[in-house]
């Protein structure tokens, strides 16, 4: 099987992720599917950053330890990787600088000083070089280079590429394959396009990592997409705009990580309790506090299930790859509305601003869903009782309706109460609405499973430690099980994919085993714990031995 | 819509049924019902049909209001109300969003949000309780209370001085600033008249007493007076500056009441109405932009 794996560092600033998008796009434009991680600290200029681009011909979501090519513009960017080196890596090196490395060194300054070009266009040098090294003709590069390079910079990085391209050799053979080039999107990309087909009208966000992606990108695409994209002063009103555009009639999704959350706790306990829809993007950081905000964890899980004073149904969600964002960012909005209570869309980093391959015309949608309206019939009761405990919704400006949404304990009308029957009577509404929303996720995938039935051993494991899993499960002739929702947890379906699961391992990116605790309290067997809580994903060969260890 | 209908619809309709817990004599009730004998008459002069009102309450006893009108209201959370106003009128231009807040509540709790929604000129009515206490939590200062005050939490007095709200607004670049008075009515409507009318964010400091915690009465009779035409420039910032400098809410000095400064900006909501306007295909735009990613 054709595979490869390249890496490309440097310094904040120098464009590293853009460059790797552009080595992924190389690959993808020969058939191939991507995977990118990309590593940062939170600087804007300087430091290292690096960015790990995966091809392969079937469907990868992880990274490898070892290289096949690494790119450095850098001394740092050889030296920090050598784990990654080995026997059969070719290294392509800046020759300018005092780098010191066995490969083709390029002189980046003399380039881009004879052919005139500005600084940033030593990536498109690396990008031709690497073509070289990977027998990749200069037409896909230059493809490459067109749609991603403003017109006016085109010819110059074209010019520089080519320096790169003639000044390395020939390694190895990159073969085409006969398959569709597929566009490659970042998690929080394939989350916003999934929140529009949802239905998406209105966004709104405070910018914080690693979801700032998700705002920027809905602003960049708002009127291609006929949606608002608004940015306030801070999380709370972020959330409360949010509920008020929902009270008006307008479906809105917010965006945030776990800092930025807990200042949208007290809203959501308000969406809650005034059964008002809103979805929320949270995509996952290492803490406690403002810990590595560019760095990934799992670690918010049981955060996100019990959030916000009083008890009150919520849908959480925790999709592990492009496809299970797009269709349940979508499902989750939906949901949201039918059932009246928030919608958790739980991501991390490594989903977040990871970049995929996204086969989107092989995705199936979950199904539609529609909330229920108000026929117009007898007097409007904002919180009027029903078998499922959903009231139907009318928007203020509707004749003949008073529409009272209310953060007390109500009545169904809406007027506050403090009558002991009443207050029983309205919980019991809410946790009815929390059994309909169970009952209609049976219909659901809401666990899967990869890999042959029986297997000595299953890991389970959640988000997007998905296809590390997966991958190490085929070397392991293992079975993976995955929860794709975690409120309200999928029993029956848990239960059915559990059957004959042998030896249970379960994966995290936490330092807890948060799954674990929530699987425990479900009455369900949590499996040995295989944690890793350094800020980084698993790689597949790290995730391989930590198995085994477990596993023999 | 039936306007004719709606026109006739005696005031008296938009009492709701909900029990009134407010103390006797508070001043409250002066707001409850001028803002309903507003509502009626916009409704009735203006055309504003009544399904087009939304108000917000924040917590506090102001908050009670919304329960006692029978109009769509949102009884929201302490400090927050704004946020969710802006979030209605982004939603719907039709609705006239008109949030009730006190003084704890908007100028402790959500001051942030008061001041942003001034900066961005968000087409919202603010009405602040402005008792100058904290009633419903039993006595305590608030950011208006005069330098000393004794309260429950502070029984030595505070040793801060209070905020000028309206200085912090104008400040802030609100287009509609006003002061009010419980005990003069049909000035207090006149101004929420006005308020509602402006296009842009319109801000109403209410001096209301409360006849539980903090009974300013004799004081604001003896201080309290009704601006006459002229005696400031609404559209000329230095001349409400000064004018709204005359009382700090902490020294003696005459208290003007009125309208400070009424100007015309760029509207925050109108500024992403074409982006939703008409009734998209959003899943082929979907489609589109993937088909097209590059």
């Amino acid at each position: 099987m054709h595979e490869y794996s390249v890496l490309i560092g440097g310094k904040a600033g120098e464009g590293i992720n853009t460059a790797g998008l552009s080595i992924a796009g190389l690959f993808s434009r020969l058939g191939y599917q991507t995977y990118m991680y990309f590593d940062y600290p939170s600087l804007i200029r300087g430091g290292h950053n690096f960015a790990i681009i995966r091809a392969s011909e079937r469907t990868i979501g992880a990274l490898r330890t070892p290289v096949d090519v690494l790119l450095a513009f850098d001394q740092r960017s050889v030296d920090s990787h050598q784990e990654r080196i080995h026997d059969g890596t070719t290294i392509v090196y800046d020759a300018s600088g005092a780098v010191k490395a066995d490969g083709y060194g390029l002189p980046l300054d003399r380039i881009i000083k004879e052919e005139k070009a500005p600084p940033i266009t030593k990536n498109s040098a690396m990008l031709g070089a690497f073509a070289r090294v990977a027998g990749i003709e200069p037409a896909t590069y230059e493809d490459v280079l067109r749609a991603s390079v403003p017109e006016k910079h085109l010819e110059a990085n074209l010019r520089v590429a080519r320096r790169g391209y003639d000044a390395a050799g020939e390694v190895f053979v990159v073969e085409p394959l006969d398959a569709p080039a597929l566009p490659i999107l970042t998690g929080n990309e394939a989350t916003g396009l999934g929140l529009v087909y949802g239905g998406l009208e209105s966004y709104i966000a405070y910018p914080m990592t690693p979801t700032s992606n998700l705002l920027h990108f809905l602003a960049r695409r708002a009127e291609d997409l006929a949606i608002k994209v608004l940015h306030p002063e801070n999380e709370i009103s972020v959330i409360l705009m949010a509920l008020g555009l929902a009270y008006a009639g307008e479906k809105a999704a917010v965006g945030t990580s776990g800092g930025g959350f807990c200042l949208m706790t007290e809203g959501l306990s308000l969406a809650g309790m005034s059964e008002i829809p809103v979805t929320i993007v949270m995509g996952q950081r290492p803490g406690p506090s403002t810990g590595m905000p560019t760095y990934t964890s799992q670690g918010d899980l049981h955060f996100i299930l019990n959030a916000g004073q009083g008890e009150f149904p919520r849908l959480v969600v925790a999709p592990g790859d492009l496809e299970e964002t797009y269709i349940w960012s979508a499902a989750a909005l939906m949901l949201s509305w039918k059932y009246q209570v928030p919608s958790i869309i739980l991501t991390d980093k490594t989903l977040a601003e990871g970049a995929y391959s996204f086969d989107f015309e092989a995705v199936t949608p979950l199904p539609d869903r529609e909330p229920s309206l108000w026929d117009g019939s007898g007097e409007y009761r904002r919180y009027a009782r029903t078998d499922d405990g959903v009231s139907p919704l009318a928007f203020p400006g509707r004749q003949g309706a008073v529409i009272k949404a209310s953060s007390y304990a109500h009545d169904e009308a809406g007027f506050t109460t403090e009558v002991a029957e009443e207050v029983r009577e309205l919980q019991e509404k809410m946790l009815t609405k929390g059994k309909s929303l169970e009952r209609e996720l049976m219909t659901y995938p809401a666990v899967k499973v990869y890999g042959p039935q029986n297997t000595a051993a299953t890991i389970i494991c959640w988000g997007s430690e998905k296809w590390a899993c997966i991958e190490a499960a085929r070397e392991l002739e293992a079975r993976v099980v995955q929860p794709l929702v975690l409120a309200p947890f999928p029993v029956r379906q848990w239960k059915e994919a559990m059957i004959g699961a042998g030896k249970i391992i379960r994966v995290e990116n936490n330092a807890t085993g948060q799954l674990g605790r929530l699987l425990r309290e479900q009455g369900f067997d949590p499996g040995r714990p295989v944690l890793k809580y350094d800020g980084r994903p698993f790689a597949v060969d790290e995730l391989v031995a930590r198995l085994a260890e477990v596993v023999s | 819509m039936n306007q004719e209908r709606l026109a006739g619809k005696p005031a008296g309709e938009l009492i709701s049924p909900a029990e009134n817990t407010w103390c006797p004599g508070c001043g409250n009730f002066a707001v409850q019902h001028m803002m309903k004998s507003a509502i009626a008459e916009l409704s009735e002069e203006e055309g504003m049909p009544i399904e087009s009102f939304v108000l917000l309450g924040g917590i506090g006893c102001h908050g009670k209001l919304v329960d006692y009108l029978n109009v769509n209201s949102f009884y929201g959370i302490h400090g927050r109300s704004i946020p969710a106003a802006t979030g209605m009128r982004l939603a719907d231009p039709d609705l006239r969003v008109i949030c009730h807040v006190g003084d704890g509540d908007i100028y402790a709790e959500g001051l942030d949000h008061l001041i942003f929604a001034a900066k961005r000129n968000s087409d919202i009515t603010v009405i602040v309780h402005d008792n100058r206490v904290y009633g419903l939590t039993t006595g305590q200062y608030t950011p208006t209370s005069p330098f000393g005050f004794r309260g429950r939490s502070t029984p030595g007095g505070i040793t801060e001085h209070p905020l000028n709200p309206l200085e912090v607004m104008l400040a802030a670049g609100a287009t509609y600033i006003a002061r009010g008075y419980t005990r003069k009515i049909r000035h207090l409507k006149d101004l929420f008249k006005e308020a509602i009318t402006h296009r842009g964010f319109s801000f109403i400091d209410v001096l209301q007493i409360c006849a539980t915690y903090f009974n300013l009465t004799d004081y604001y009779n003896a201080h309290a007076y009704e601006m006459q035409e002229g005696e400031v420039d609404t559209g000329r910032f230095e001349s409400a500056l000064a004018k709204i400098r005359e009382w700090d809410y902490d020294q003696d000095a005459p208290i003007a009441l009125g309208t400070f400064y009424s100007v015309k900006k760029p509207i925050y909501e109108e500024e992403f109405q074409a982006l939703t306007a008409g009734r998209p295909d959003r899943r082929a735009l979907v489609q589109k932009m993937l088909r097209d990613w590059r």
